[in-house]
């Protein structure tokens, strides 16, 4: 049944398969192991992204397609819930509809860009999305009126998501696992730390829409692995592999790439309306702006490119680092203040060039990503088991099929 | 018998994964015209580049004047002395006559008598002098190819049928360009599909099949036996022209 | 159809025949029939004194793009190397001129043009330096290991570009930097009703020189048949005897230096500079040399002139598209000829 759910496209490697499962745990108790509002944006933030890099992973790792325009469909769908929300008041039914008005742009748009990669060839294509993603800034920053500009807009959310709310008037009980953890260490009974770690979770419309990104996050996952692992996504690959071939075997190369392409963005779209109800404020710098493009781009190379499980790795490293190697790197800050330049390059606000370096390393010496490697090593292992173990390597081998 | 100027031992070389050349081993001697034959897929392109080193060696040698150049980059492997014209020509469309003929000529300023010779052998360079190579006729770009190969000085020319789509015109042009630059004392390593004139200029022959030499002697020995002509190649050269 | 030769070429034939010369025109001279196209239709709504005062601000930016945007064609071109750290390059020579011209303030600030370049010439010099040495150790470490694969250069040049515009910040802080124009280059001059900024006129005039040295040296140095031959074929150039990977490095670095070159003269312009500056002019490159068809220089220089006009123009005309105008610009001209004006190599 596990196959069947993860639609025959196993972890195949156990480390990876530990490190998922420890971060669907996490994420699916998450409010109630981790406390603190950090805590709660991070793992907001996590599920959103998942779909976000995955999609993007749809895109380019699986059909080859390199655009600079994600984000830009991730802010057609945050800020069409947003604007919706404003104009139509908050109630359930304008929140399908603000998802509607996002998808039928972003449907449009992407058509558009297909229509584009048409005429001009791969690289080009790439370099183009980067001026289409740019001007939309620009755009969405010029016409302040409608938009709310770089001020960005507050989004009213339907009550039953909203801070005020409450499933229940007690509270459940949250299990502090990292005060917890750190009491242990600092010396405290185990008996009492214990006692101490619990925390009230108030169930709140905040939980409410946590588990909704939650939810969201873990059925798209599934759903892309399963239109990956489908004759469609099998299509893709051979595409990606040699593109003159495909189209040689009779696959209209350019429909499924547009229809990939399509997907991809309309997936980011509903992460897009989902943030906006989330954290209930859009602006540019938050959906739409290069860096945040990179650091997609980011999570998908160093999760690993054409897996989708790398998409859920990289999504959680990244923001983890984001959010906790600031503090990492002012402790070692603090700690150089008798070298102002080694200071100054610890300075938390940089955590970027380290993440940066990081990242320049993975794509030399890892270029398969977090989870390529483990499953490159994985294999590696079974194959020495296998050739330890069998006396007739070579039978055996045709069985231990290459897969990515 | 002298050394051999070019010396290939047991070359085995690749295309990406593709395994072409299965141990070829060629002797080139010094001042003739060496002539490689065979069907079409038997590896006599992939023969000279790889000797160029376009292509990877994967086992075996090269030797030139003694020297072992399988190993080295392409641009020494000209500067030691060999050049290469290959079977699509390479002209620079885009740069005129004038600029390809100088970008040949590495040593410096293309030296004027040299220059008169190779107009002599194709008047057309001189009359398209400033025109892009691209607007050339496919013959002109041929005779241009050559010219580009021989404005310096050099003691191998790698040629890869310079004679495929020309007219016979121009074909009897190219012959006496060879014939000349033999009497120059210029080694030749010739691809050719036309047997006739290979026959014409060659001295030393090899067939080439499936990625090996299959037969190597002399030219004359191979054009007055036509039984062997048809087993090595399938057909009587003669009339296969 | 008898005779015609003895009577007057009817209007229909005169028009006839004029589109087919305009058809013509536009197919062998692409570059000059934008330029012309985008020159001249806005005289239709716009009155001359202002549509030269646009056009000489427009050239101006233009040409400021043009310095800035050749590197990145020559180096696409030529090696096939797609640098997205290009913008970083121009941010380093931003703030190292900002940085230089504050140092030299008493120079910058004097109202003789002598002194001025007194301060504007280091802060050029010294640019063109750091970047280059930057540009050849980028090359070296960065690029070479990834020549075989565009994707992973987008990658790790994106990477690259961070960790420079990381250090740019670790030495000059997130905030912009106000930019102070030299006196003798501040201020306009003023011809009739028009007015013209003095440094728009000398942006001007150093992009012309720049683009006419490139010319120079492209179209009548050895150096310059090497690139362009290198551009058609790199396995060609080697065959005769050339390391072209040494070429690669000189284009790659003199491409960087150029970009931080036009950085200092970029920040003198906008007289201010964000963190960012690297990045959205990044975007207008890389309109630029796609629009000019990549591995021209000739093509470069006419479709920058072209995007700085088309800027300034619709910025007037319908001032909320300012920004997309080049955007805008970039799709018609793809439309029209995807390889771009003056296509060198086959992408």
């Amino acid at each position: 049944m596990l196959n069947s759910i993860l639609s025959d496209d196993l972890p195949r490697s156990r480390l990876l398969t530990a490190v998922l499962l420890l971060i669907l745990l996490g994420l699916a108790g998450g409010p109630f192991l981790f406390d603190g509002s950090v805590a709660f944006r991070t793992m907001s933030m996590i599920c959103i992204f998942i779909i976000v890099v995955a999609a993007y992973d749809m895109l380019i790792g699986y059909t080859a397609v390199v655009s600079f325009a994600h984000m830009m469909f991730f802010g057609i769908g945050a800020y069409s819930m947003a604007i919706m929300l404003r104009e139509f008041g908050a109630s359930w039914p304008v929140v399908l509809a603000g998802i509607g008005v996002g998808q039928v742009l972003t449907i449009a748009a992407a058509l558009l860009l297909g229509l584009l990669s048409l005429r001009v060839r791969a690289i080009f294509f790439a370099l183009v999305t980067l001026a289409v993603a740019s001007s939309f800034l620009v755009l969405l920053a010029q016409f302040y009126h409608f938009t709310g500009g770089e001020d960005g807009l507050r989004v009213r959310v339907p009550s039953e998501i909203g801070p005020a709310f409450r499933l229940t008037d007690t509270p459940w009980r949250g299990f502090n696992l990292f005060g917890f953890i750190r009491k242990v260490l600092s010396g405290a009974a185990i008996g009492e730390a214990w006692s101490q770690s619990f925390y009230n979770v108030r169930l709140t419309g905040r939980l409410l829409m946590y588990y909704i990104l939650f939810s969201a996050a873990l059925l798209l996952f599934l759903l892309m692995l399963r239109m990956m692992n489908s004759p469609f996504g099998r299509v893709l690959q051979a595409i990606r592999e040699n593109e003159f071939r495909a189209e040689a075997l009779g696959y209209r190369t350019v429909v499924y790439r547009t229809a990939s392409v399509v997907f991809a963005t309309c997936f980011t779209a509903f992460a897009g309306a989902l943030f906006a109800l989330s954290t209930r404020y859009v602006n540019p710098e938050t959906t739409v702006s290069f860096s945040l493009m990179v650091f997609v781009l980011l999570m998908t190379v160093i999760g690993g490119m054409g897996t989708l499980y790398g998409a859920v790795i990289g999504a959680t490293i990244f923001l983890i680092a984001e959010n906790y190697l600031q503090d990492l790197l002012r402790m070692l800050s603090e700690a150089a203040t008798n070298f102002p330049l080694l200071a100054a390059l610890f300075h938390p606000s940089h955590w970027l060039l380290w993440f940066g370096l990081l990242f320049i390393l993975s794509v030399y010496f890892f270029p398969q990503g977090v989870a390529g490697q483990l499953r490159i090593w994985a294999a590696k292992r079974r194959e020495r088991r296998r050739q330890r173990g069998a006396a007739a390597p070579a039978a055996d081998r045709a069985f231990d099929v290459e897969q990515r | 018998m002298a050394e051999p100027l070019l010396n290939i031992q047991n070359l085995h070389s690749n295309i990406g994964q593709y395994h072409i050349l299965h141990g070829v081993d060629l002797q080139v001697p010094r001042g003739g015209l060496t002539v490689l034959l065979g069907r079409n897929g038997a590896g006599k392109s992939t023969t000279l580049r790889t000797i160029m080193g376009l292509c990877q060696v994967t086992g075996g040698s090269i030797a030139f004047k003694g020297e072992e150049i399988g190993r080295l980059r392409t641009p020494l492997i000209a500067r030691k002395g060999i050049a290469f014209v290959p079977e699509h020509m390479g002209v620079f469309s885009l740069l005129s006559v004038r600029e390809n003929m100088e970008l040949a000529a590495i040593g410096g300023p293309m030296e004027q008598q040299r220059l008169e010779w190779i107009f002599e052998l194709f008047p057309a360079l001189k009359k398209f002098w400033h025109r892009p190579a691209g607007t050339l006729s496919g013959g002109q770009k041929q005779m241009l190819a050559v010219a580009r190969a021989i404005i310096e000085p050099r003691e191998l020319l790698l040629i890869d049928e310079p004679t495929k789509g020309l007219a016979p015109a121009i074909v009897n042009h190219m012959r006496d360009a060879f014939r000349q630059l033999k009497d120059a004392q210029t080694t030749i390593l010739l691809v050719e599909q036309n047997f006739n004139f290979a026959k014409s200029l060659g001295d030393t022959v090899a067939v080439m099949d499936n990625g090996r030499i299959v037969h190597a002697g002399s030219m004359a020995a191979l054009a007055a036996d036509p039984a062997l002509q048809t087993r090595l190649l399938g057909l009587s050269l003669d009339q296969h022209q | 159809m008898t005779a015609q030769n003895n009577s007057p070429p009817t209007l229909k034939q005169v028009g006839a025949h004029s589109l087919q010369r305009i058809a013509r025109f536009r197919m062998e001279y692409p570059h000059y029939f934008l330029l012309l196209l985008i020159g001249l239709v806005p005289l239709l709504f716009i009155n001359f004194n202002i549509w030269l005062m646009l056009t000489i601000s427009g050239a101006a930016m233009g040409l400021l793009i043009f310095i800035m945007a050749s590197g990145m064609t020559l180096t696409f071109g030529l090696m096939g190397v797609l640098n997205l750290g290009h913008g970083a390059f121009i941010s380093l020579g931003a703030y190292l001129g900002a940085a230089v011209l504050a140092f030299l303030g008493g120079a910058a600030a004097a109202p003789s043009i002598a002194a001025n370049l007194g301060a504007i010439v280091p802060a050029l010099l010294l640019a063109l330096g750091v970047a280059g040495v930057l540009g050849l150790v980028f090359e070296r470490v960065i690029i070479r290991p990834v020549y075989d694969s565009h994707l992973k250069q987008i990658l790790v040049t994106v990477g690259g570009a961070i960790i420079i515009e990381q250090l740019i910040q670790v030495v000059w802080g997130a905030s912009p930097i106000p930019v102070t124009r030299p006196q003798a280059l501040a201020g306009a001059v003023v011809i009739g009703d028009m007015v013209i900024e003095r440094y728009r006129l000398l942006a001007v005039v150093i992009g012309l020189g720049i683009y006419w040295a490139m010319i120079q040296v492209i179209n009548r140095t050895k150096v310059g048949i090497l690139i362009r031959a290198g551009v058609e074929s790199t396995e060609m150039v080697e065959v005769h005897g050339y390391r072209i990977k040494l070429l690669f490095m000189a284009v790659f670095v003199v491409g960087s230096a150029l970009a931080a070159f036009g950085g200092v003269l970029w920040g003198m312009y906008q007289e201010l500079i964000t963190a960012n500056v690297g990045e959205q002019i990044l975007v207008l490159v890389v309109v630029v040399i796609i629009i000019g068809g990549l591995g021209s220089v000739t093509g470069c220089f006419f479709a920058a002139i072209s995007v700085g006009l088309v800027n300034l123009y619709v910025g007037y005309l319908v001032p909320p598209l300012g920004g997309v105008a080049a955007v805008g610009l970039l799709v018609a001209v793809l439309m029209w000829r995807p390889q771009g004006l003056i296509p060198v190599i086959q992408v």
